[in-house]
């Protein structure tokens, strides 16, 4: 079953199209990765589906429901979470206090303190900096803390864009580890990345950007294998 | 050899240290100079100093309530609400003008005893409420256009906003004053020879269960942290589902019934106002909210008290300077405080992580 359906959009900042004529699909139960250089209108095709951009043209299906021209907030609403580039964790509020405002739309307090705590085994380094403000968090806690507070709304579809970025080789393993157990408990993912080949490795399926289009797409393993891919985005 | 390296490596650390020692220095001069000033004031005349002191602290009561409107703008926006103390101001002649209206339908002449005490907290619920609603059409009619507009658009439209309200107010009640007596019973209680205003406890109690009320609505409920969280990322606040347009008007209420809240108590306490007030007092307000570190909650609090305590003294004690030369005191501590403390006395001078 299709949970997101990106057919044909373009966005524009001012008058450069940043991303043209883009579709894209993602099934429930999926890991799909778009991957591509910088530049390339990975995090703006995040941002529109997030509803953060409006598409000058195309659209946008998710769980049924047209979402393109729906504000940002009301989408959250809908089941579709994002761990926005360079984390953008609230600096000067707690840690807690961080994971409260990800469930900010639920009012079931018993599944929010349960979420609370399956986050804190998920990662437990945050269990021990609770209290302490989130800006004083190392850029990894910081990291990981933008992924749970994403996954505190709950969401049927999470967009994850660069969650290894910054972060030293273990802990990429061990973000990538999550995203597969955060599959695991039913949740689809969508997840942006430079780190090509740890996210060919946990996905199912790929896209390729160049220059706001897709260039290529596939099955992750095919693409992974792909000499033409190992060459361009795999460092040889 | 290894000894000169040592000493020339040492030296540019001795020099950085010695300068920081120097501004500790003059820092600790100035507050010394401060607190002899103080303790001079005070033997010579205790009564006489308390009686500034309380003075002082009511207005700045009432100055903290018209900062905090500063700073909770400020934080959210990063806008300087140039509007804010003629909105006080209209607060100011409502609260006038609803008491005037009050004493007319009663037909009493002066003071009206219990009655009075429905009519203040009437006029209090009044006066919130219109600022409130001022202040929101303020930033949906004027500022959310400007959002993302240069820095420069929204503060030249606060200035615009600014004229409008003091039009408002003129075309209201004209330019001369408009004095209308309190409608709470009038005294003062002696306190070991030092008379106390029965005002000043009528400020207290109001203000402190207004600025408890505040802090918890910012710290502890749903709406607080979406605006906090607003404050500080409104993008990624969209993203955790909170409709940022609708915090920011929030916001605004707020300020603005603190400004309602505080135009009434001026009112019943000084008995005059007139619609160029907001220009000095807003300024005032403003200076106390730099103080404190604008954006800064508590800042703004103590910022006012601090200033109101500045001005009682500095009008009211012996080797004060005089009513005439408070502006230029309040303004040489500003200065002083933003050479020492650039964020202000709570501002936030840590840098984020990014
Ligand atoms: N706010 C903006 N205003 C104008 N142009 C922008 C803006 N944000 C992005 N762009 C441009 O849009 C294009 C796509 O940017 P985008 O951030 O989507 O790339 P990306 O694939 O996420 O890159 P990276 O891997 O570096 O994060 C770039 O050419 C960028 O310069
Ligand atoms: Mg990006």
């Amino acid at each position: 079953m299709t949970m997101l359906d990106v057919s044909g959009i373009s966005v524009y900042y001012g008058n450069i199209a940043a991303v043209k004529d883009l579709s894209l699909q993602v099934n429930q139960g999926e890991i799909v990765t778009l991957i591509g250089s910088n530049g390339a209108g990975k995090s703006t095709t995040l941002r529109t589906i997030s509803g953060l951009l409006k598409p000058r043209s195309g659209h946008i299906v998710f769980d049924g429901r047209k979402i393109e021209g729906i504000p940002a907030h009301d989408i959250v609403r809908l089941g579709l979470a994002q761990s926005p580039e360079g984390r953008r964790i609230f600096p000067r509020m707690s840690v807690a206090e961080n994971l409260d405002l990800g469930a900010y739309l639920r009012n079931d307090k018993a599944g929010i303190a349960e979420d609370q705590e399956r986050m804190l085994e998920l990662f437990p380094r945050l269990r021990e900096r609770i209290a302490q403000k989130a800006g004083t968090l190392s850029g990894g806690e910081q990291q990981m803390l933008a992924v749970a507070r994403a996954l505190m709304a709950r969401p049927k579809l999470l967009l994850l864009d660069e969650p290894s970025m910054g972060l030293a080789p273990v802990l990429v393993d061990v973000i990538f580890a999550t995203i597969k157990r955060i599959r695991e408990t039913g949740t689809t993912v969508l997840v942006v990345e430079q780190n090509a080949r740890a996210a060919l490795s946990v996905a199912d399926r790929a896209y390729v950007l160049e220059s706001g289009s897709i260039k290529l797409s596939g099955p992750a393993r095919e693409l992974r294998n792909d000499p033409e891919i190992a060459k361009a985005y795999l460092g040889g | 050899m290894a000894q000169s390296t040592t000493a020339a490596a040492r030296l540019p650390r001795t020099r950085l240290n010695l300068s920081a020692y120097g501004e500790r220095i003059a820092g600790f001069t100035i507050l010394a100079a401060v607190a002899a000033w103080l303790a001079i004031n005070f033997i010579d005349n205790p009564q006489q100093f308390m009686t500034a002191s309380v003075i002082g602290i009511s207005n700045g009561a009432l100055y903290a309530l018209i900062a905090l409107g500063y700073s909770l703008v400020y934080g959210i926006i990063e806008l300087i609400n140039f509007a804010h103390g003629d909105l006080f101001m209209l607060g100011t002649l409502l609260s006038a003008t609803v008491v005037a209206a009050a004493f007319n339908l009663f037909n009493e002449p002066v003071g009206m005893g219990a009655l009075g005490w429905l009519v203040f907290a009437g006029t209090l619920v009044l006066a919130a409420a219109f600022c409130a609603s001022i202040n929101v059409t303020i930033e949906f009619l004027a500022y959310r256009r400007l959002r993302h507009a240069p820095k420069l658009a929204p503060l030249i439209t606060a200035v615009g906003m600014s004229f409008i309200l003091q039009f408002i107010g003129l075309k209201w009640n004209g330019s001369g004053q408009k004095d209308q007596p309190s409608v709470l019973p009038q005294g003062s209680i002696d306190l070991g020879g030092v008379q106390i205003d029965t005002n000043f406890f009528v400020v207290l109690a109001v203000v402190i269960p207004v600025l408890v009320l505040m802090t918890w609505i910012v710290t502890k409920t749903r709406a607080g942290k979406a605006m906090r969280a607003t404050a500080q990322d409104p993008d990624a606040a969209r993203l955790m589902g909170v409709n940022v347009n609708r915090i920011i008007s929030f916001t605004f209420a707020m300020g603005g019934a603190l400004a309602g809240i505080a135009g009434l108590m001026y009112e019943q306490v000084v008995t005059t106002t007139r619609y160029d007030l907001g220009l000095q007092l807003g300024l005032i307000a403003f200076t106390a909210a730099v103080l404190g570190g604008i954006g800064s909650l508590p800042g703004a609090v103590l910022g006012g008290v601090l200033i109101g305590l500045i001005q009682g003294l500095n009008e009211g004690v012996k080797y004060g300077a005089g009513q005439r030369w408070t502006q230029s005191v309040v303004f040489s501590i500003l200065i002083l405080m933003l050479v020492f403390r650039p964020a202000g006395l709570l501002g936030k001078a840590t840098r984020e992580k990014v």
